[in-house]
């Protein structure tokens, strides 16, 4: 098919190579960064002159000139890419088109693309690749851990990949599955063609891979001290790398909150006809939430990180005590920020679990509405917990009694999303294919994430746990254990949807094997780590903790190497064996699998009528419970 | 063929796992759980760590052995498209979740708070003016952070300054932390005392030591790349051995500290920007 539609338009193939290669694209995107980046080092050096400002007289860093070069760096790569292309054309009046979706071949995937399919793939690659530099950071922080006194890396080089693991892994899995999964699927679920925001969709993608190139470029300004939450003043005290910390973070801040702001504008109002909310599926629910706080939180961050970056180069005090500022200050509004982002990295998860457990259980989901509720429930109290992170700071120690009450709440609405799992597994007819698989280890490990963070919710049990490898167990638990598994989850199910290709059963199995063993066998001991007194982010440690150490270490490396079985998996069966998978492999009755395999560019030739919710499945029971719709015909 | 009765069999299996698990946690684990006895404090943590894992054990099992009985009986029969039951929820059953889930954490926060409050702040950081305050003498020792040590002041020795931490057993200590640059963490492991050190902040944290042993200390913030070998060990001696130590200290101090600044709550070290 492709191939005759090539030979009937052969006029873009007969170009010749560098004619294709001028105009906006990746190349020009990279070259044009480049010169911005240089330009903006160029303008902070003429700033920056000797004895201006404070910065300089302290040490021979410019702080001005980095940021600036990666500001105008980011702006010459988003124009380059051709972002620029339509405001400017509308602003010179012509009319309103979606031209950059148009195109064919492989070459879409390297552009502003304002297909949402296409950008849903750029996402899960482009992401993976990023993920894949936090992963090489966690194996060399373990590898470095086999030994109590720094040995391997060093102290300053273990405290910069401690932080670009955590940044990256927090900036990047926030779009972990909003970015691949949603964009690629939510508009298909709720019948419409294209995201309300086609454009801002692209831009968000291209905003993330800028941001994890200028984090990853940390390495070559000495990175960063700090850890993923950046506290001041050590953030003040730290050298040119701790710029790229925040030029990554406002960037992805920027990208987070672009994404909620389209996702919650798509399915507000491009919903199909028949589509009430009552029918949506439950995953566009957990997006939609999801949605919410993205749009509500990351503003706090970026906001915070330019107070930080004034700080640090113009010499503000907003953080420095004594002169006017406080170190509390960021950390109030860091976690202001930073709790709703673990949430935002916890309610994909529920959804995905949510909704791919009705087919493989052969049966509707148990609980719908109260699924829907404690998302919404998980929404709303996210933002009135941040405190549990300062409980042994001295912030506001009266209102410790407040935080300790609503952050227990918060495990209310999250109990729905179980008992939900648990209704719909009731004499449920399952299959355990590798998604399955791997929503019950979800359902295993944040079950244990989560009574973990009953500790941690307890002032009293918390001071001695704060701080420790238990947190560092919990929140792995939590964002591991569940984003990471549900992701997997994700990726079995969907890709042969969005690819048209299936994956090695064998392989597939083997990785979920070994990951969940590794994972447990990686993450548990660190609780009992964590109990003994070791405290995070440390490379020193008490030397009778080493035999603990080295065990967490090995399983950790089994984990890594649990990920090059997915690796290798994909390069073997998408890429090599490149075996079809079948329609409708998994029986599965939402509106994605109805359609055609690859997806027609405007998805539904006609806009499809919604009459009922995607969980369709089971023979009615006797005694029906529920008055059921006239229209459902068995 | 006829289905078993597999909600009283589940529920059965459940409660003689929660009976049997319940009690043998507590009695095996409860008596290892961090932070050990070394103070009031800590031993009193003890206590609510045991009750925590308690109160969690019934909620752990109820989903595993769920996850497994499910898994072993609610299986598609091999290469079977058989569908379940269409059954989309339960009114008693939600509502029953919702108010058993709901009694659970008001009575986890009620406890927590009474035990937070009761225990003086249980040793954990409370800010310049807690809120519980124990009666009696008290005895205050500043902890002062900086990078990457600890350094600890005692206001009623003539303003001491040394680099050991030695506390009398048996003796309510009131100990003042703050930070001369970064954020530290003052954390006394094993008298289960953890309180932040913030620059021109006075945080304070009670406990009252009734072991005579040796605790470590350690930095619980990252505090730059050193933050892993800022440890040292504390001593809990007797009221004797400490009003030895402490006078030895003065003499031996003396020169340094008529150059320190006089004792304040909080310091503003100059510097105060970028230090290195």
């Amino acid at each position: 098919m492709t191939t005759t539609t090539e030979s009937s338009t052969p006029q873009p193939t007969q170009r010749p190579v560098w004619r294709r290669l001028l105009g906006f694209n990746l190349l020009t995107a990279v070259l044009l960064g480049v010169g911005g980046y240089y330009l903006g080092w160029f303008i902070g050096r003429q700033i920056g002159f000797e004895g201006s400002f404070h910065y300089q007289t302290k040490s021979d860093e410019n702080d001005v000139a980095l940021l600036l070069a990666y500001f105008f760096g980011v702006i010459g790569f988003l124009i380059g890419l051709g972002f620029a292309n339509y405001p400017l054309s509308r602003m010179l009046g012509r009319p309103a088109s979606l031209r950059e979706k148009e195109g064919e071949g492989i070459g879409r995937y390297f552009g502003l693309c304002t297909d949402h399919k296409v950008v849903g793939i750029q996402y899960l690659v482009g992401i993976g690749v990023f993920i894949f530099v936090g992963a090489v950071n966690a194996m060399l922080i373990r590898a470095e851990l086999l030994h109590p006194t720094p040995k391997f890396v060093g102290p300053e080089q273990y405290l910069s990949l401690v932080g670009m693991h955590g940044t990256m892994m927090m900036g990047m899995m926030t779009s972990g599955i909003m970015g691949p999964f949603a964009n690629y699927f939510v508009p298909i679920m709720i019948g419409a063609r294209r995201m309300a925001f086609p454009r801002i969709e692209a831009l968000t993608f291209w905003l993330l891979m800028a941001a994890g190139f200028i984090l990853t470029s940390t390495i070559f300004f000495g990175g960063f001290p700090t850890g993923w939450t950046g506290y001041e003043p050590l953030n003040d005290q730290a050298a040119l790398g701790m710029d790229s910390y925040i030029c990554f973070f406002a960037l992805v801040g920027i990208s987070m909150a672009l994404l909620g702001l389209n996702m919650i504008a798509t399915i507000m109002t491009m919903r199909a006809p028949g589509l009430t909310w009552s029918r949506l599926p439950i995953f566009v629910w957990s997006v939609f939430a999801t949605a919410i706080l993205m749009v509500l939180a990351a503003p706090m961050l970026i906001a915070t990180l330019l107070m930080a970056a004034l700080d640090r180069t113009i010499d503000t005090s907003f953080f420095v005590a004594g002169g006017g500022g406080s170190s509390y200050l960021f950390e109030n509004l860091f976690w202001f920020f930073g709790h709703p982002e673990v949430y935002v990295l916890a309610l994909p998860g529920f959804g995905i679990v949510l909704e791919l457990l009705p087919v493989f259980t052969r049966k509707p989901l148990w609980g719908y509405r109260l699924a829907v509720s404690g998302m919404l429930g998980v929404t709303l109290l996210s933002f009135f917990v941040w405190q549990h992170h300062l409980f042994v700071s001295g912030i506001n120690a009266d209102l410790r009694p407040f935080y300790m009450l609503s952050t227990e709440i918060i495990s209310i609405p999250t109990g729905f999303i179980f008992l939900c799992v648990m209704g719909t597994l009731w004499k449920a007819r399952s299959t355990f294919t590798v998604p399955m698989l791997f929503c019950l280890g979800w359902a295993f490990n944040f079950l244990i994430g989560g009574l973990s963070g009953v500790f941690l919710s307890d002032t009293p049990s918390d001071t001695d746990t704060h701080g420790s490898f238990f947190v560092m167990a919990h929140f792995h638990y939590t964002i591991v254990g569940g984003l990471v598994f549900t992701f997997f989850g994700a990726i079995y199910y969907w890709v042969p949807k969005m690819t048209g290709l299936r994956f090695n059963e064998r392989l597939a199995k083997a990785h979920f094997w070994l990951m969940f063993v590794a994972f447990n066998s990686t993450f548990m001991p660190l609780f009992v780590l964590g109990m003994k007194g070791m405290p995070r982010r440390v490379s020193s440690y008490a030397p009778n903790l080493q035999g603990l150490n080295v065990w967490v270490s090995i399983s950790a490396f089994v984990l890594g190497f649990s990920m090059l079985i997915f690796l290798a998996n994909v390069v073997y069966s998408l890429i090599f064996v490149r075996l079809r998978a079948e329609a409708n492999p998994w029986r599965s009755k939402s509106t994605e699998w109805q359609l055609p395999t690859p997806v027609p560019v405007n998805n539904f030739e006609q806009i499809p009528v919604f009459d009922s919710d995607p969980y369709d499945y089971g023979t009615p029971v006797a005694p029906i419970g529920r008055a059921q719709p006239a229209s459902a015909g068995a | 063929m006829s289905e078993p009765n597999h909600g009283r069999r589940f529920a059965l299996i459940w409660l003689v796992a929660t009976l049997i698990a319940t009690p043998l946690v507590v009695v095996l684990l409860g008596p290892i759980l961090p932070p050990g006895n070394g103070s009031e404090q800590a031993s009193g943590k003890v206590t609510d760590n045991t009750v925590l894992l308690a109160m969690a054990m019934p909620v752990l099992l109820l989903v595993v052995i769920y996850l497994i009985y499910a898994v072993i009986f609610f299986r598609q029969p091999k290469g079977g498209v058989l569908e379940g039951p269409a059954v989309r929820g339960d009114s008693r059953i939600q509502t029953t979740w919702i108010i058993v889930t709901s009694l659970l954490v008001l009575t986890l926060a009620v406890y927590g708070t009474v035990r937070l409050e009761a225990g003086y702040g249980a040793g954990s950081g409370s800010g310049p003016s807690p809120v519980t305050v124990p009666s009696g003498p008290k005895l205050p020792v500043q902890v002062i952070a900086q990078q990457w040590k600890f350094t600890f002041r005692y206001p009623t020795y003539g303003g001491v300054e040394t680099p050991h931490l030695v506390l009398p057993v048996n003796q309510m200590v009131e100990l003042h932390v703050t930070s001369l640059d970064v954020i530290h963490s003052f954390w006394a492991i094993q008298l289960g005392v953890k309180a932040d050190a913030n620059p021109d902040v006075d945080n304070i944290a009670f406990v009252k030591p009734t072991k005579l042993e040796s605790f470590e200390v350690r930095c619980a913030e990252l505090c730059g790349i050193w933050h892993g070998a800022m440890f040292d060990y504390g001593h809990v001696v007797s009221a004797s051995a400490f009003n030895n130590w402490i006078h030895q200290q003065e003499v031996t101090f003396a020169p340094a500290t008529k150059v320190l600044p006089p004792y304040s709550t909080t310091y503003l070290p100059e510097p105060t920007r970028r230090g290195g």
